[in-house]
Protein backbone atom coordinates (compact mmCIF):
# COMPACT_ATOMS: atom_id res chain seq x y z
CA UNK A 1 0.00 0.00 0.00
CA UNK A 2 1.53 3.25 -0.96
CA UNK A 3 0.98 6.26 1.08
CA UNK A 4 2.69 9.67 0.10
CA UNK A 5 4.72 11.24 2.60
CA UNK A 6 3.54 14.58 3.88
CA UNK A 7 6.13 17.53 3.57
CA UNK A 8 4.73 19.48 6.39
CA UNK A 9 2.55 18.08 9.16
CA UNK A 10 2.06 15.15 11.45
CA UNK A 11 2.60 11.86 11.98
CA UNK A 12 0.81 9.92 15.14
CA UNK A 13 2.62 7.04 15.19
CA UNK A 14 2.51 4.39 17.79
CA UNK A 15 -0.98 4.42 18.05
CA UNK A 16 -2.61 0.81 19.85
CA UNK A 17 -3.56 -1.44 16.76
CA UNK A 18 -7.49 -0.73 16.71
CA UNK A 19 -7.67 2.96 17.87
CA UNK A 20 -6.77 4.75 15.21
CA UNK A 21 -10.19 5.53 14.52
CA UNK A 22 -11.04 6.69 18.00
CA UNK A 23 -7.82 9.26 17.90
CA UNK A 24 -9.36 10.64 15.07
CA UNK A 25 -12.56 11.66 16.01
CA UNK A 26 -11.62 12.60 19.55
CA UNK A 27 -8.95 14.79 17.55
CA UNK A 28 -11.79 15.92 15.61
CA UNK A 29 -9.60 15.54 12.42
CA UNK A 30 -12.55 14.89 10.41
CA UNK A 31 -13.13 18.78 10.78
CA UNK A 32 -10.25 19.47 8.57
CA UNK A 33 -9.67 19.99 5.08
CA UNK A 34 -5.96 18.89 4.04
CA UNK A 35 -5.50 15.27 3.77
CA UNK A 36 -5.41 12.85 6.27
CA UNK A 37 -4.56 8.83 6.03
CA UNK A 38 -5.50 6.77 8.80
CA UNK A 39 -3.45 3.79 8.77
CA UNK A 40 -4.51 0.88 10.29
CA UNK A 41 -2.46 -3.00 11.36
CA UNK A 42 0.94 -1.73 10.42
CA UNK A 43 3.43 -4.01 11.77
CA UNK A 44 5.46 -3.07 14.32
CA UNK A 45 8.14 -4.91 15.72
CA UNK A 46 8.04 -3.54 19.25
CA UNK A 47 4.06 -3.90 18.97
CA UNK A 48 3.50 -6.35 16.70
CA UNK A 49 0.62 -4.27 15.22
CA UNK A 50 -0.31 -0.26 15.62
CA UNK A 51 -2.43 2.19 13.72
CA UNK A 52 -0.83 5.67 12.00
CA UNK A 53 -2.13 8.44 11.37
CA UNK A 54 -0.67 11.34 8.86
CA UNK A 55 -1.95 14.79 8.83
CA UNK A 56 -0.48 16.56 6.05
CA UNK A 57 -0.98 20.05 7.50
CA UNK A 58 0.55 22.00 10.26
CA UNK A 59 -2.04 21.67 13.21
CA UNK A 60 -1.78 21.73 16.94
CA UNK A 61 -3.40 18.98 18.17
CA UNK A 62 -4.22 18.41 21.75
CA UNK A 63 -1.93 15.78 23.47
CA UNK A 64 -3.55 15.88 26.86
CA UNK A 65 -5.99 13.97 24.58
CA UNK A 66 -4.17 11.57 23.06
CA UNK A 67 -2.44 11.05 26.39
CA UNK A 68 -5.03 9.79 27.75
CA UNK A 69 -6.48 7.55 25.31
CA UNK A 70 -3.46 5.93 24.36
CA UNK A 71 -0.17 7.49 26.50
CA UNK A 72 2.40 5.34 23.79
CA UNK A 73 1.78 7.34 21.04
CA UNK A 74 4.66 9.40 19.46
CA UNK A 75 3.56 13.11 18.01
CA UNK A 76 6.48 13.06 14.99
CA UNK A 77 6.59 17.16 13.69
CA UNK A 78 7.54 16.99 9.92
CA UNK A 79 8.76 20.40 8.28
CA UNK A 80 10.08 20.94 4.99
CA UNK A 81 9.39 16.32 4.11
CA UNK A 82 12.17 15.82 7.47
CA UNK A 83 11.51 14.74 10.72
CA UNK A 84 12.38 17.56 13.33
CA UNK A 85 10.90 16.44 16.39
CA UNK A 86 9.60 13.47 17.90
CA UNK A 87 7.16 14.08 20.85
CA UNK A 88 6.35 11.45 23.56
CA UNK A 89 3.20 12.48 25.00
CA UNK A 90 2.15 9.92 28.16
CA UNK A 91 0.04 9.96 31.25
CA UNK A 92 -1.51 14.26 31.08
CA UNK A 93 -1.68 15.25 34.82
CA UNK A 94 -4.43 17.81 34.19
CA UNK A 95 -7.51 17.06 31.34
CA UNK A 96 -9.88 20.02 30.75
CA UNK A 97 -12.95 19.07 29.22
CA UNK A 98 -12.27 16.09 27.75
CA UNK A 99 -13.79 13.62 30.20
CA UNK A 100 -17.59 14.80 32.18
CA UNK A 101 -18.03 14.57 35.31
CA UNK A 102 -20.75 11.96 36.11
CA UNK A 103 -21.17 12.68 39.55
CA UNK A 104 -24.80 14.23 40.24
CA UNK A 105 -24.09 15.87 43.39
CA UNK A 106 -21.07 17.58 41.37
CA UNK A 107 -21.11 21.36 41.24
CA UNK A 108 -20.27 20.56 37.31
CA UNK A 109 -24.01 19.26 36.97
CA UNK A 110 -25.58 23.26 38.04
CA UNK A 111 -22.72 25.24 36.76
CA UNK A 112 -22.81 24.82 33.10
CA UNK A 113 -20.24 26.99 32.16
CA UNK A 114 -17.06 25.52 35.02
CA UNK A 115 -14.71 23.42 32.71
CA UNK A 116 -14.98 19.96 33.59
CA UNK A 117 -11.18 19.60 34.79
CA UNK A 118 -9.97 16.10 35.89
CA UNK A 119 -6.43 15.46 37.77
CA UNK A 120 -4.79 12.22 37.34
CA UNK A 121 -4.73 11.33 41.32
CA UNK A 122 -2.59 7.73 40.49
CA UNK A 123 -0.09 7.42 37.75
CA UNK A 124 0.05 3.37 38.38
CA UNK A 125 -3.34 2.79 37.35
CA UNK A 126 -4.22 5.56 35.43
CA UNK A 127 -7.08 6.80 37.41
CA UNK A 128 -8.13 10.43 37.08
CA UNK A 129 -10.73 12.56 40.09
CA UNK A 130 -12.88 15.63 38.71
CA UNK A 131 -11.42 18.16 40.57
CA UNK A 132 -13.98 19.48 42.36
CA UNK A 133 -16.00 16.30 43.82
CA UNK A 134 -12.99 14.13 43.55
CA UNK A 135 -15.41 11.30 41.93
CA UNK A 136 -13.17 8.67 39.74
CA UNK A 137 -13.37 9.02 35.90
CA UNK A 138 -15.49 6.36 34.45
CA UNK B 1 -4.31 34.73 50.26
CA UNK B 2 -5.04 30.61 51.16
CA UNK B 3 -8.58 29.26 51.78
CA UNK B 4 -9.53 26.08 52.92
CA UNK B 5 -11.24 23.53 50.82
CA UNK B 6 -10.11 20.07 51.89
CA UNK B 7 -8.50 19.31 55.57
CA UNK B 8 -5.36 18.20 53.17
CA UNK B 9 -5.04 21.73 51.96
CA UNK B 10 -3.18 21.87 56.23
CA UNK B 11 0.34 20.23 56.34
CA UNK B 12 0.26 18.42 59.88
CA UNK B 13 2.78 21.46 60.72
CA UNK B 14 -0.34 23.82 60.11
CA UNK B 15 -2.66 21.74 61.74
CA UNK B 16 -0.29 21.18 64.97
CA UNK B 17 0.18 25.59 64.74
CA UNK B 18 -4.17 25.76 64.82
CA UNK B 19 -4.69 23.54 67.91
CA UNK B 20 -1.93 25.21 69.88
CA UNK B 21 -3.92 28.36 69.16
CA UNK B 22 -7.17 26.92 69.75
CA UNK B 23 -5.81 25.70 73.09
CA UNK B 24 -4.65 28.76 74.15
CA UNK B 25 -7.77 30.61 73.32
CA UNK B 26 -9.31 28.37 75.39
CA UNK B 27 -7.10 28.89 78.40
CA UNK B 28 -6.98 33.20 77.31
CA UNK B 29 -9.95 34.00 75.70
CA UNK B 30 -9.88 37.84 76.73
CA UNK B 31 -6.32 37.84 74.78
CA UNK B 32 -8.23 37.30 71.60
CA UNK B 33 -11.65 39.15 72.08
CA UNK B 34 -10.76 42.44 69.77
CA UNK B 35 -8.74 40.50 67.39
CA UNK B 36 -11.08 40.30 64.29
CA UNK B 37 -11.40 44.07 65.35
CA UNK B 38 -13.17 45.81 61.98
CA UNK B 39 -13.38 42.23 60.33
CA UNK B 40 -16.14 40.68 58.57
CA UNK B 41 -17.55 36.99 57.89
CA UNK B 42 -19.70 36.34 55.35
CA UNK B 43 -21.03 33.22 56.15
CA UNK B 44 -22.99 32.00 52.59
CA UNK B 45 -25.20 28.55 53.46
CA UNK B 46 -27.04 27.14 50.53
CA UNK B 47 -28.19 24.12 52.82
CA UNK B 48 -29.45 23.94 55.96
CA UNK B 49 -27.19 24.31 58.89
CA UNK B 50 -27.83 25.27 62.51
CA UNK B 51 -24.82 24.87 64.32
CA UNK B 52 -22.13 24.82 61.60
CA UNK B 53 -23.44 28.62 60.89
CA UNK B 54 -23.99 29.16 64.59
CA UNK B 55 -20.05 28.19 64.65
CA UNK B 56 -18.78 30.35 62.94
CA UNK B 57 -20.87 33.29 64.10
CA UNK B 58 -20.02 32.56 67.39
CA UNK B 59 -16.35 32.06 66.65
CA UNK B 60 -16.36 35.77 64.33
CA UNK B 61 -17.83 37.37 67.48
CA UNK B 62 -15.46 36.09 70.17
CA UNK B 63 -12.91 37.26 67.88
CA UNK B 64 -14.23 41.14 67.95
CA UNK B 65 -15.68 40.66 64.60
CA UNK B 66 -18.58 41.19 62.44
CA UNK B 67 -20.42 38.71 60.60
CA UNK B 68 -22.91 39.03 57.33
CA UNK B 69 -25.41 36.12 57.05
CA UNK B 70 -26.89 34.56 53.94
CA UNK B 71 -29.25 31.47 55.09
CA UNK B 72 -30.46 29.55 52.39
CA UNK B 73 -30.32 29.48 48.46
CA UNK B 74 -33.86 30.89 48.74
CA UNK B 75 -32.98 34.18 50.08
CA UNK B 76 -30.04 34.58 48.26
CA UNK B 77 -29.40 35.69 44.19
CA UNK B 78 -28.71 31.50 43.94
CA UNK B 79 -32.26 31.32 43.32
CA UNK B 80 -32.22 33.96 40.56
CA UNK B 81 -29.39 31.87 38.70
CA UNK B 82 -26.33 33.66 39.78
CA UNK B 83 -23.23 31.25 39.44
CA UNK B 84 -21.14 30.43 42.26
CA UNK B 85 -18.23 32.47 40.83
CA UNK B 86 -19.69 35.70 40.58
CA UNK B 87 -21.22 35.14 43.82
CA UNK B 88 -17.62 35.18 45.45
CA UNK B 89 -16.80 38.02 43.61
CA UNK B 90 -19.92 39.90 44.81
CA UNK B 91 -19.09 39.18 48.44
CA UNK B 92 -15.55 39.61 48.77
CA UNK B 93 -16.34 43.74 47.67
CA UNK B 94 -18.35 43.04 51.57
CA UNK B 95 -16.56 40.46 53.29
CA UNK B 96 -12.68 40.09 54.59
CA UNK B 97 -13.61 36.10 54.99
CA UNK B 98 -16.19 33.28 53.82
CA UNK B 99 -17.40 30.35 54.81
CA UNK B 100 -19.34 28.20 52.51
CA UNK B 101 -22.01 25.42 52.60
CA UNK B 102 -22.95 24.01 49.60
CA UNK B 103 -24.85 20.87 48.64
CA UNK B 104 -23.35 20.91 45.80
CA UNK B 105 -19.71 18.70 45.93
CA UNK B 106 -16.94 21.39 44.63
CA UNK B 107 -19.04 24.39 45.22
CA UNK B 108 -16.27 26.33 47.70
CA UNK B 109 -13.39 25.28 45.68
CA UNK B 110 -14.93 26.98 42.69
CA UNK B 111 -15.72 30.13 45.14
CA UNK B 112 -12.13 29.86 46.35
CA UNK B 113 -11.02 30.47 42.91
CA UNK B 114 -13.08 33.24 42.37
CA UNK B 115 -12.82 35.10 45.96
CA UNK B 116 -10.37 37.57 46.38
CA UNK B 117 -10.53 36.66 49.94
CA UNK B 118 -10.33 33.38 51.78
CA UNK B 119 -12.86 30.88 51.44
CA UNK B 120 -13.75 28.07 54.07
CA UNK B 121 -15.49 25.01 53.12
CA UNK B 122 -18.50 24.55 55.96
CA UNK B 123 -19.59 21.43 54.68
CA UNK B 124 -19.83 20.91 50.52
CA UNK B 125 -22.57 18.01 49.94
CA UNK B 126 -21.14 14.38 51.20
CA UNK B 127 -17.80 15.44 50.20
CA UNK B 128 -15.84 17.51 52.27
CA UNK B 129 -16.64 19.14 55.85
CA UNK B 130 -12.98 20.43 56.79
CA UNK B 131 -13.85 22.72 59.84
CA UNK B 132 -15.68 19.69 61.66
CA UNK B 133 -12.01 17.72 61.60
CA UNK B 134 -10.66 20.51 63.16
CA UNK B 135 -13.39 20.23 66.22
CA UNK B 136 -12.52 16.25 66.24
CA UNK B 137 -8.76 16.37 66.05
CA UNK B 138 -8.81 19.06 69.24
CA UNK B 139 -11.38 17.15 70.75
CA UNK B 140 -8.82 14.32 70.40
CA UNK B 141 -5.75 15.84 71.37
CA UNK B 142 -7.56 17.23 74.13
CA UNK B 143 -9.11 14.25 75.51
CA UNK B 144 -6.16 11.78 75.01
CA UNK B 145 -3.27 14.53 75.09
CA UNK B 146 -2.15 13.19 71.96
CA UNK B 147 -2.91 12.25 68.41
CA UNK B 148 -0.74 9.72 67.95
CA UNK B 149 -0.93 5.93 69.20
CA UNK B 150 -4.29 4.61 69.31
CA UNK B 151 -6.99 2.67 67.78
CA UNK B 152 -10.14 4.53 66.48
CA UNK B 153 -13.60 3.03 65.87
CA UNK B 154 -15.64 4.49 63.32
CA UNK B 155 -19.22 3.09 63.41
CA UNK B 156 -22.13 3.96 61.03
CA UNK B 157 -22.42 5.57 57.62
CA UNK B 158 -18.82 5.04 56.62
CA UNK B 159 -20.13 5.76 53.04
CA UNK B 160 -21.45 8.49 52.43
CA UNK B 161 -20.15 10.10 55.96
CA UNK B 162 -17.95 12.74 55.22
CA UNK B 163 -17.17 13.54 58.15
CA UNK B 164 -15.50 10.32 58.74
CA UNK B 165 -13.49 10.21 55.69
CA UNK B 166 -11.87 13.51 56.23
CA UNK B 167 -10.45 12.44 59.86
CA UNK B 168 -9.03 9.41 58.63
CA UNK B 169 -7.37 11.40 55.62
CA UNK B 170 -5.85 13.42 58.55
CA UNK B 171 -5.56 10.88 61.71
CA UNK B 172 -3.66 9.02 58.78
CA UNK B 173 -0.80 11.11 58.98
CA UNK B 174 -0.16 10.73 62.43
CA UNK B 175 2.16 7.50 63.59
CA UNK B 176 0.54 4.16 65.59
CA UNK B 177 -3.13 4.76 64.25
CA UNK B 178 -5.32 2.07 63.60
CA UNK B 179 -8.57 1.96 62.46
CA UNK B 180 -11.56 -0.62 62.81
CA UNK B 181 -14.28 0.21 60.58
CA UNK B 182 -17.49 -0.71 61.65
CA UNK B 183 -20.82 -0.56 59.49
CA UNK B 184 -22.97 -2.53 57.49
CA UNK B 185 -22.41 -3.77 54.01
CA UNK B 186 -24.34 -1.42 52.26
CA UNK B 187 -22.71 1.56 54.04
CA UNK B 188 -18.89 0.70 53.93
CA UNK B 189 -15.94 2.70 53.90
CA UNK B 190 -15.79 3.47 49.85
CA UNK B 191 -12.87 1.96 48.52
CA UNK B 192 -10.94 4.47 47.01
CA UNK B 193 -10.73 5.92 50.86
CA UNK B 194 -9.39 2.40 51.66
CA UNK B 195 -7.10 2.26 48.97
CA UNK B 196 -6.31 6.05 48.40
CA UNK B 197 -5.24 6.07 52.24
CA UNK B 198 -4.91 2.82 54.20
CA UNK B 199 -3.36 0.56 51.67
CA UNK B 200 -1.70 3.41 50.26
CA UNK B 201 0.37 4.47 53.23
CA UNK B 202 0.40 1.46 55.24
CA UNK B 203 -2.35 1.85 57.98
CA UNK B 204 -3.94 -0.73 59.99
CA UNK B 205 -7.34 -1.43 59.66
CA UNK B 206 -10.13 -3.98 60.24
CA UNK B 207 -13.37 -4.27 58.98
CA UNK B 208 -16.53 -5.59 61.08
CA UNK B 209 -20.11 -5.05 61.24
CA UNK B 210 -19.85 -5.51 65.16
CA UNK B 211 -19.74 -2.73 67.37
CA UNK B 212 -19.80 -4.82 70.30
CA UNK B 213 -16.98 -7.06 69.55
CA UNK B 214 -15.09 -4.55 68.55
CA UNK B 215 -15.57 -1.91 71.51
CA UNK B 216 -13.06 -3.46 74.03
CA UNK B 217 -10.06 -2.22 72.04
CA UNK B 218 -10.94 1.17 71.13
CA UNK B 219 -9.57 4.23 72.38
CA UNK B 220 -12.04 6.68 70.57
CA UNK B 221 -15.12 5.24 68.94
CA UNK B 222 -16.47 7.87 66.49
CA UNK B 223 -20.64 7.29 66.32
CA UNK B 224 -22.16 8.44 62.62
CA UNK B 225 -25.79 9.33 61.95
CA UNK B 226 -26.95 7.75 58.80
CA UNK B 227 -27.95 10.49 56.80
CA UNK B 228 -31.79 10.38 54.96
CA UNK B 229 -30.37 13.46 52.66
CA UNK B 230 -27.39 11.32 50.97
CA UNK B 231 -30.15 8.68 49.65
CA UNK B 232 -31.64 8.43 46.64
CA UNK B 233 -34.02 6.30 47.88
CA UNK B 234 -35.81 6.33 50.99
CA UNK B 235 -36.25 2.35 51.10
CA UNK B 236 -32.52 2.25 51.23
CA UNK B 237 -32.34 4.99 54.17
CA UNK B 238 -35.46 3.38 56.58
CA UNK B 239 -34.03 -0.11 56.10
CA UNK B 240 -30.14 1.45 57.22
CA UNK B 241 -31.17 3.97 59.56
CA UNK B 242 -30.72 1.81 62.91
CA UNK B 243 -28.04 -0.38 62.32
CA UNK B 244 -26.23 1.16 65.08
CA UNK B 245 -27.52 2.22 68.52
CA UNK B 246 -25.14 2.93 71.35
CA UNK B 247 -26.72 2.39 74.66
CA UNK B 248 -25.32 1.87 78.16
CA UNK B 249 -25.20 -1.70 77.80
CA UNK B 250 -22.99 -1.64 75.12
CA UNK B 251 -20.25 -0.30 76.60
CA UNK B 252 -19.82 -2.33 79.42
CA UNK B 253 -16.91 -3.92 77.58
CA UNK B 254 -15.14 -0.55 76.80
CA UNK B 255 -12.39 1.05 78.39
CA UNK B 256 -12.49 3.42 81.22
CA UNK B 257 -10.87 6.59 79.23
CA UNK B 258 -12.90 5.70 75.83
CA UNK B 259 -13.64 8.74 74.03
CA UNK B 260 -16.95 8.88 72.81
CA UNK B 261 -17.57 11.42 69.70
CA UNK B 262 -20.32 12.11 67.34
CA UNK B 263 -20.16 15.37 64.78
CA UNK B 264 -23.64 15.95 65.88
CA UNK B 265 -26.89 15.96 64.98
CA UNK B 266 -27.75 12.77 65.99
CA UNK B 267 -30.90 10.88 65.87
CA UNK B 268 -31.19 7.95 67.99
CA UNK B 269 -27.84 6.38 67.06
CA UNK B 270 -26.71 7.21 70.91
CA UNK B 271 -28.63 6.61 73.35
CA UNK B 272 -29.38 10.11 75.65
CA UNK B 273 -28.61 7.74 78.61
CA UNK B 274 -24.77 8.18 77.68
CA UNK B 275 -24.81 11.59 77.70
CA UNK B 276 -23.96 11.72 81.26
CA UNK B 277 -21.48 9.66 80.99
CA UNK B 278 -18.16 10.89 81.60
CA UNK B 279 -17.02 8.95 78.13
CA UNK B 280 -19.40 11.34 76.14
CA UNK B 281 -17.67 13.61 74.18
CA UNK B 282 -19.94 14.66 71.38
CA UNK B 283 -20.61 18.41 73.14
CA UNK B 284 -17.26 19.23 73.77
CA UNK B 285 -16.72 18.67 69.97
CA UNK B 286 -19.31 20.79 69.63
CA UNK B 287 -17.63 23.59 71.59
CA UNK B 288 -14.11 22.74 70.71
CA UNK B 289 -15.30 23.70 66.70
CA UNK B 290 -16.00 26.95 67.61
CA UNK B 291 -12.62 27.25 69.36
CA UNK B 292 -10.61 25.93 65.96
CA UNK B 293 -12.93 28.00 63.97
CA UNK B 294 -11.40 31.15 65.95
CA UNK B 295 -8.15 29.60 65.27
CA UNK B 296 -8.61 29.40 61.42
CA UNK B 297 -9.90 32.47 60.85
CA UNK B 298 -7.20 34.40 62.90
CA UNK B 299 -4.52 32.26 60.61
CA UNK B 300 -6.45 32.57 57.29
CA UNK B 301 -6.92 36.71 58.00
CA UNK B 302 -3.01 36.58 58.85
CA UNK B 303 -4.05 38.19 62.29
CA UNK B 304 -1.63 35.96 63.81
Amino acid sequence: MHIDSIQNGIVIDHITAGRGMEIYKLLHLDRLDCSVAIIKNVSSRKMGKKDIIKVDADINIDTNVLGYVDPNVTVDIIRGGHLVEKRRVGLPTRLTNVLLCKNPRCITTTEQELPHVFLLTDPEHRVYRCMYCESKAK
Amino acid sequence: MRSLINILDLSPAELDGLIAIANDIIANPAKYSESCRGKKLATLFFEPSTRTRLSFEAAMYELGGNVLTVAGADSSSAAKGESIADTAKTVSCYADIIAMRHPKEGAPLVASMNASIPVINAGDGGHNHPTQTLADLLTIQREKGRLSDMTIGLCGDLKFGRTVHSLIEAMARYQGIRFVLISPEELKLPSYVKQGVLKDQGISYEQTTDLEAAMPGLDILYMTRVQRERFFNEEDYLRLKDSYILTPEKLKNAKADLAIMHPLPRVNEISVAIDDDPRACYFKQVLNGKYMRMALILRLLEVL
